[in-house]
């Protein structure tokens, strides 16, 4: 087997991972990554895996032989190669970090000096495909077309490039990023001024090139073996057509406009340009396609798996990643068996007999001052993928999945002050000012010239839409509507809206004359050969359904759908180890989720995979289909959570807590009645309808400050803290925005409060496992972008007894069983909780990875009913795990780089050390802080803040750092004796200013903290901060964090990080 | 309109083309776009085809445009299949060379056509039975009774597409002789654009009485079953007794095996698709390529002087064949693709080579 390409068969491979999930590069790469794993294993290969995602599938137990949680950086992965003696390294599986790390590897010699070789796509085919000049070349000599564009490496060339040879409008690009990072659509002088900066921040060459907006976006992506066989796995076309990244775009699969020449025009090309390439495992290529004649461009092409692959990997069923690795080991695609059938070849290209659509998932609401547009930079945390087999039911259940609180393509369900300029200038929203320009008859051809979307989808729409308009005649619908409705994806919900009826309703109506959906399999081929796939999706456009309901004890298990801010790759490990901890006790396991860059979705995960929306009316058709024994839904996150009492009230049974309980702690009033009960103390708070009530209210809860929040959200929409009454009132208005039917809740915020978790499993009350963590930060930075440590560093013994009592009282009443999360507030001796979610948390494989004890394994054999003895391993740890937070803020145009009570991180490492110090630098380092070598900027807020930070800025100092601090800081540190610069402000302007230090380079770490707030209402010092984010450089708000790092760094050089693996901390560690 | 199968089954959809009723062979084609091409190949002639893939119609049907001399992309100058199945048809299309839509232009050319099945299910019952016949009825026919509805007889069909008159297309020095039997217009394009002057033929000409005017023979894809054109079989005989090359496509390749004595035989349910992956037993290369046939020639058949040159690499069936002792080869699937993957293109360059090849060794 090996030979053909491969001279020699590896014994010990490094996979680089992605490290934190961030914008651009997010769960997709776990995915892809445990694939490569699985497949390398097989063949008996040993893994050595780098990536410090803690929360990721890859890095579990079973997984890669050797998992080191350290930052996938040259530096690091050097020392772990040395270290295990690894013979071949592997780049493709790990997003643009791997690859950018790998390049970097191999062109510092480091591959060549340790005898590494390079397995799959080599080095040089990478190069060529990310250096956009070598790339033009290299298509060139085969004829391939590339948009016109010149590689420029300073901002003069850019210059004379964007107005003199290739002319305005032009797109910047930059080379070596992703998700078009630093891209922008420049029409003007004015606008080019100000993006060349930025677009060379990130990059060390920017291209600058013809503009194709409006052109059709279409993506290929393609295997290709080292014997030079090579397929399409599949195309996808962009909705949104060229001038929205991809990632950004909502996306069908197959392509629906283009005719057999040019989907096959683009396949030759494809292939042609990836033989000529020497690509040797998977990689993407996107084109721009002319929809007015058959030109064309070739926009890139990514020489590793990406988002795109992932997507086309749920897509067709096709498991690219997986393939890719074999191929990376020498074998031929021919030699490979097509996982789904089981009788065919992996040398074939899927045929779907169904539609798929991506659509992304924002967050941009969550940030102060972000700019709601969309463009050519990805700025989307997440996606769905829906399958239907109309055009219109696959988009009405893309747009129930993504969780924006819509019933699918509901024209009103968002108001537009301006249509056309809404059309024109997309924002996440746009999709449903299509819909409402439908609605309002403003006509497809208009429509069309202002969003440049293909005349076919809206038509499909508008098609959908009158079908909509159709149904408001009706009192209620006769069954050949009632079965259009469904088949244009209508849901249940939906149409009693419309209607003015219930949910249940319809649901009746429609059982009555038998309008169910039916459950149809991906297959690969379009049902042509026999398939044993378990790999199902609902729709209403069938008469039969393909499989049969087994005879087995099967245990349901709702999936996290989307990521976003606030619940992202965590819940897929709690869903895949539940999951798989029920299939342990011979469970058959059906999975329910949407999200294609998940390892749950993975058709070997479970038993029966259903890819479909987790609501109410899905997820009881299919527990009627399958009549499982029970539902698991506290390890999904909060959409899951969400759906169990309607469930349970609809007859269908819920493993582990009562659902009566759940809601117990859910709702804010009977949990909040519950604490005074059982004497545990919690923040004063109160609800409040009319604001009227305000200055009474404040003076109930004793004062400001005031936390602000709407009830049943997850990671805060909409949450803030008002410092005084007018910035209350002034928030108000926003948060009534969010739910409309529910007062504000107003809560006493504490200030210099600790804050800290518990993790826990209970069964029928009793607490069986629990892991106490510590918070760096003090409360008021909400718990996921919080840095957590476990064991607790700085925690009085009494406090940690207090915390086990309240979680222990609590288990015990609401007889919890499964697992559950606590926060709490502490202060001197005094505890207080913050929430109690019963449910599994975004902390769960954090602490059951650092403890040794896998808290989700153990709810789920608690929920069906097992019971081993086991020891709670939390209790005696001689080694700290700290969990840091990912920001994507460089991506988020305008936003605030601070934080706060609302979340804003997208993702998270976890690392291990000695001590605590040990851990926080290798956290710190994995989110991309760097250890400064020139100089430091500091601003320090408050006086009391000045003074703490005193002796941390020695230390600085003493590092050889040069010291800037904006005016208020410098004078106090000029006066304690220190040498430091004063630089300007935006409301000071003095020489030199704070910004231009920052663009002058001269500073390569900031710590900025602050609480006053700037004429437009922006904390003071945003631009600082905001420039710092946009230069990639670290930038620390928090004084907790910031005096814990510079210690941190006073006591380790980063060369003397220990290289450790999980497994020399914990002992069932790998 | 309605769909009732042999097997008693009966689908109801709606009518979105002509309302005319026909019995056929039902067949089904895994294709995720080209329905111009598809639709119009002669090889479907006589068949009800249903579509997989369930959205049709999305890019209307253009006008036909010349190139290589052909109207293009329509493989025949008509709509070949005599019924079509699909889930959903698009009423309004989308493309800059579209001038109508497929319901539009199944009606003017008299085609029925029903939509809002089930066509997964469908094909599912096709593969386990195996192709059957069905009948496209009205749904005023409640007792699926209809007889006299219009059909085809299968053992003349190719006489049917077949052209009538001989047709010349002057190109280059190269002349072959290419025998229609319901010959798709890709075919000649390729060859056309490889510089090769082309003399089109009906399928049962009389192929020895113009060897000296030719220098190879180029047989095409049609419907129906190979061993209905015997005439063809004898006449491809006479050729393989000489030395000028020949090559076959689809039913071409199924007479040129019946023709060196090889057998053929009838697959369950057929490949039609655009994604069917077969292998050169030789450099081991694979390709995707695109068929659309019901019969297959038997591999174990094949005398001594014939090799297995192609097989598919799914099912292990025959996909090429090529002769030890003289230049005649042929293959199973579709190089000139339209609909499908253009991975085997390169087989006319082939046919080139070998009559290339031929010319210098009989000139010698
Ligand atoms: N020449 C261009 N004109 C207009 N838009 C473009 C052009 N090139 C790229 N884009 C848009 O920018 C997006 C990002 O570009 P791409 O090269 O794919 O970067 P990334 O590496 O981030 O995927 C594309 O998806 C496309 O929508
Ligand atoms: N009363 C309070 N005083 C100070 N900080 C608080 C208080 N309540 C909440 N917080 C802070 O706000 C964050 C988010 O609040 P929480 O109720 O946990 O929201 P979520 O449901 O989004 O997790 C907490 O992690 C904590 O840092
Ligand atoms: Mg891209
Ligand atoms: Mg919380």
């Amino acid at each position: 087997m090996f030979g053909n390409y491969l001279p020699m068969k590896p014994k010990k491979v490094l996979i680089l991972g992605s490290g934190a999930l961030k914008i651009g590069e997010a769960g997709e790469f776990d995915y892809s990554g445990s694939q490569a794993i699985k497949a390398l294993k097989e063949e008996g290969i040993q893994t050595v895996l780098i990536n410090p995602n803690i929360a990721t599938i890859q890095t579990s137990e079973g997984m890669a032989d050797r998992i080191y949680f350290l930052p996938v950086t040259a530096r690091f992965v050097e020392q772990v190669i040395i270290r295990e003696q690894v013979d071949s390294i592997i780049l493709g599986f790990g997003g643009q970090t791997a690859l950018n790390c790998g390049l970097e590897l191999e062109e510092t010699g480091v591959l060549e000096r340790l005898d590494v070789r390079v397995i799959g796509t080599q080095v040089e085919a990478i190069r060529n495909t990310e250096d956009r000049k070598l790339f033009v070349e290299k298509l060139n000599e085969i004829d391939v077309r590339t948009a016109r564009a010149v590689a420029c490496s300073s901002q003069e060339e850019a210059r004379e490039a964007a107005l003199n040879t290739i002319g305005l409008p032009v797109i910047l690009r930059g080379a070596f990023s992703l998700g078009g990072k630093g891209s922008a659509i420049v029409s003007t002088r004015e606008e080019l001024e100000k993006v060349l900066p930025v677009a060379f921040s990130g990059s060390p060459q920017v291209l600058v090139e013809e503009s194709l907006a409006g052109w059709k976006e279409i993506e290929y992506e393609v295997v290709r073996d080292g014997k030079g066989n090579c397929l399409t796995v599949c195309n996808m076309e962009n909705i949104d057509p060229m001038g929205i990244h991809t990632g950004e775009s909502i996306v069908v699969a197959p392509s629906q406009t283009l005719n057999n020449h040019e989907y096959h025009m683009l396949r030759e090309l494809a292939i042609r340009t990836v033989r000529h390439l020497g690509i040797v495992g998977e990689c993407n290529i996107q084109y721009a396609l002319d929809p007015a004649s058959d030109e064309y461009r070739v926009i890139e092409v990514n020489a590793r798996l990406s988002r795109s692959s992932a997507l086309a990997s749920k897509a067709t069923g096709y498991p690219l990643a997986y393939i890719a690795a074999k191929l990376a080991l020498g074998y031929t695609l021919h030699e490979l068996t097509n996982l789904i059938t089981r009788r065919t070849s992996a040398f074939f290209e899927p045929a779907l007999d169904y539609c798929v659509i991506k659509c992304p998932r924002w967050d941009l609401e969550k940030f102060t001052g972000a700019e709601v547009k969309i463009g050519p930079e990805m700025k989307s945390v997440g996606e769905v993928m829906s399958i239907g087999r109309s055009f219109t039911e696959a988009l009405q259940k893309a747009l129930r999945m993504v969780g924006l609180g819509v019933n699918g393509l509901e024209p009103e369900a968002f108001e537009f002050e301006n249509l056309e300029y809404e059309l024109q200038n997309p924002s996440p929203k746009r999709i449903f000012a299509v819909g409402k320009a439908l609605e309002s008859g403003m006509g497809v051809e208009r429509i069309h010239e202002l969003t440049g979307i293909d005349r076919w989808y809206l038509y499909e729409i508008d098609h959908m839409i009158s079908l909509g308009r159709e149904l408001k005649k009706h009192e209620e619908p006769d069954e050949t509507l009632l079965r259009r409705l469904k088949k244009e994806g209508y849901s249940d919900l939906g149409i009693a809206k419309i209607l003015g009826s219930t949910e249940t309703d319809v649901r009746m109506l429609r059982h009555r004359w038998h309008i169910r959906p039916v459950l149809k399999q991906i297959d690969t081929l379009s049902a042509e050969f026999p398939a044993e796939t378990n790999y199902l999706y609902l729709t209403y456009h069938g008469g039969e359904t393909d499989v049969r309901s087994s005879w087995r004890k099967k245990v349901m298990v709702l999936g996290g759908g989307p990521y976003r801010i606030g619940s992202s790759v965590e819940f897929d490990w709690c869903c895949v180890n539940s999951v798989q901890a029920a299939r342990e006790l011979g469970y058959e396991t059906v999975l329910v989720n949407c999200n294609p860059e998940t390892v749950s979705t993975d058709t070997d995960t479970c038993d029966k995979l259903i890819f479909d929306e987790i609501t109410f009316e899905a997820v009881s058709e299919i527990y009627d289909m399958e009549q499982p024994y029970g539902i698991v839904v506290s390890v999904g996150g909060q959409i899951s959570n969400n759906l169990v009492l309607p469930l349970h009230q609809a007859g269908m049974r819920i493993l582990g807590t009562s659902a009566t309980d759940i809601d117990r702690a859910e709702d804010r009033h009977k949990f909040s009645s519950l604490l005074d009960e059982l004497g545990i103390d919690q923040p004063k708070w109160t609800e409040m309808s009319r604001i009227e009530d305000l200055p009474k209210t404040i003076e109930e809860l004793g004062g400001t400050p005031i936390l602000v929040r709407p009830s049943y959200v997850l990671s805060g929409a909409a949450m803030t803290v008002a410092h005084d009454e007018s910035h209350l009132v002034n928030f108000l208005n926003r948060a009534a925005e969010v739910s409309p039917d529910h007062p504000v809740v107003l809560t006493k915020f504490e200030r210099n409060s600790k804050e800290i978790e518990i993790d826990a499993v209970a069964d029928h009350g009793e607490v069986i496992l629990w892991a106490i963590s510590e918070h760096v930060e003090n409360a008021g930075v909400h718990s996921g972008d919080a840095t957590m440590v476990l064991p607790p560093q700085k925690l009085y013994l009494e406090t940690v007894r207090r915390i086990k009592t309240i979680a222990t009282k609590l288990a015990e009443k609401l007889q919890i069983t499964g697992p559950f999360n606590m926060q709490f507030l502490a202060k001197s001796n005094s505890v207080k909780v913050i929430e109690l979610n019963l449910r599994a948390s975004r902390s769960f494989p954090f602490v059951s990875k650092v403890t040794g004890n896998n808290y989700i394994r153990e709810a789920t054999r608690r929920m069906l009913g097992v019971r081993d003895p086991l020891v709670n391993k939390a209790l005696d740890l001689d080694y700290v795990g700290v969990k840091a937070a990912q920001f994507s803020f460089s991506r988020i145009k305008g936003a605030d780089p601070t934080l706060g009570v609302e979340m804003a991180s997208t993702g998270e490492v976890g690392c291990f050390g000695e001590n605590f110090h040990e851990a926080l630098l290798k956290s710190q380092l994995s989110t991309g802080f760097r250890y400064p070598r020139k100089g430091v900027l500091l601003s320090l807020g408050p006086v009391g803040d000045k003074y703490r930070f005193l002796e941390p800025a020695r230390i600085l100092a003493e590092m050889g750092l040069k010291l800037y601090a904006t005016p208020g800081t410098a004078d106090l540190m000029t006066e304690e004796g220190f040498d430091v610069i004063k630089v300007g402000k935006s409301r000071q302007p003095m020489e030199p200013m704070g910004l231009d230090i920052i663009d002058r380079g001269e500073v390569d770490f900031v710590v900025n903290i602050s609480r006053d707030y700037d004429e437009e209402g922006r904390p003071d010092g945003y631009f600082i901060r905001r420039r710092a984010a946009d230069l990639n450089i670290p930038l620390i708000t928090n004084m907790q964090l910031a005096i814990a790092i510079v210690e941190a760094m006073s006591l380790y050089k980063e060369e003397d990080l220990p290289i450790r693996h999980w497994g020399d901390y914990v002992l069932s560690g790998q | 309109m309605k769909l009732v199968l042999e097997d008693n089954s009966i689908w109801e959809g709606r009518s979105f083309g002509a309302s005319t009723g026909f019995e056929g062979e039902v067949v089904f084609n895994t294709g995720m776009t080209g329905y111009v091409e598809t639709l119009t190949d002669p090889s479907y002639k006589g068949q009800i085809l249903v579509c997989t893939y369930p959205l049709q119609g999305n890019y209307g049907v253009p006008e036909p445009e010349k190139r290589d001399g052909l109207p293009w992309p329509f493989e025949s100058d008509r709509i070949q299949v005599s019924g079509l199945i699909v889930t959903r048809h698009s009423e309004r299309h989308s493309h800059h060379a579209a001038a109508k839509t497929l319901g539009q232009w199944l009606g003017e050319q008299g085609v029925p056509a029903i939509e809002d099945i089930d066509t997964r299910a469908l094909t599912r019952l096709l593969r386990e039975k195996g192709t059957m016949r069905g009948k496209i009825l009205p749904d005023s026919d409640s007792q699926n009774r209809a007889t006299n509805l219009p059909t085809i007889h299968m053992p003349e069909v190719v006489d049917l597409v077949s052209c009538k008159t001989v047709q010349h297309y002057k190109r280059g020095d190269i002349r072959i002789a290419l025998v229609d039997c319901g010959m798709k217009r890709n075919i000649l394009r390729s060859l056309l654009k490889r510089g090769l002057s082309v003399t089109v033929v009906p399928w049962d000409y009389d192929l020895a009485s113009l060897y000296d005017e030719v220098d190879g023979y180029f047989i095409s894809n049609g419907p129906g079953d190979p061993k209905d054109a015997d005439v063809l079989v004898r006449n491809l005989r006479e050729l393989l007794k000489r030395q000028k090359p020949v090559f076959g496509i689809c039913l071409g390749h199924q007479l040129l095996a019946l023709a060196a004595g090889a057998d053929t035989y009838k697959l369950p349910y057929g490949h039609r698709s655009q994604n069917q992956p077969v292998q050169d037993l030789l450099t081991r290369r694979c390709y995707i390529t695109s068929q659309n046939h019901g019969y297959a020639v038997d591999n174990t058949s094949l005398p001594h002087d014939w090799d297995t040159w192609f097989v598919n690499v799914n099912d292990e069936t025959n996909e090429g064949i090529r002769s030890v002792s003289g230049p005649f080869a042929s293959v199973q699937f579709h190089p000139e693709a339209s609909p499908g993957p253009t991975d085997t293109a390169y087989l006319f360059d082939e046919f080139v080579r070998m009559i290339a090849r031929s010319r210098f060794v009989n000139v010698r």
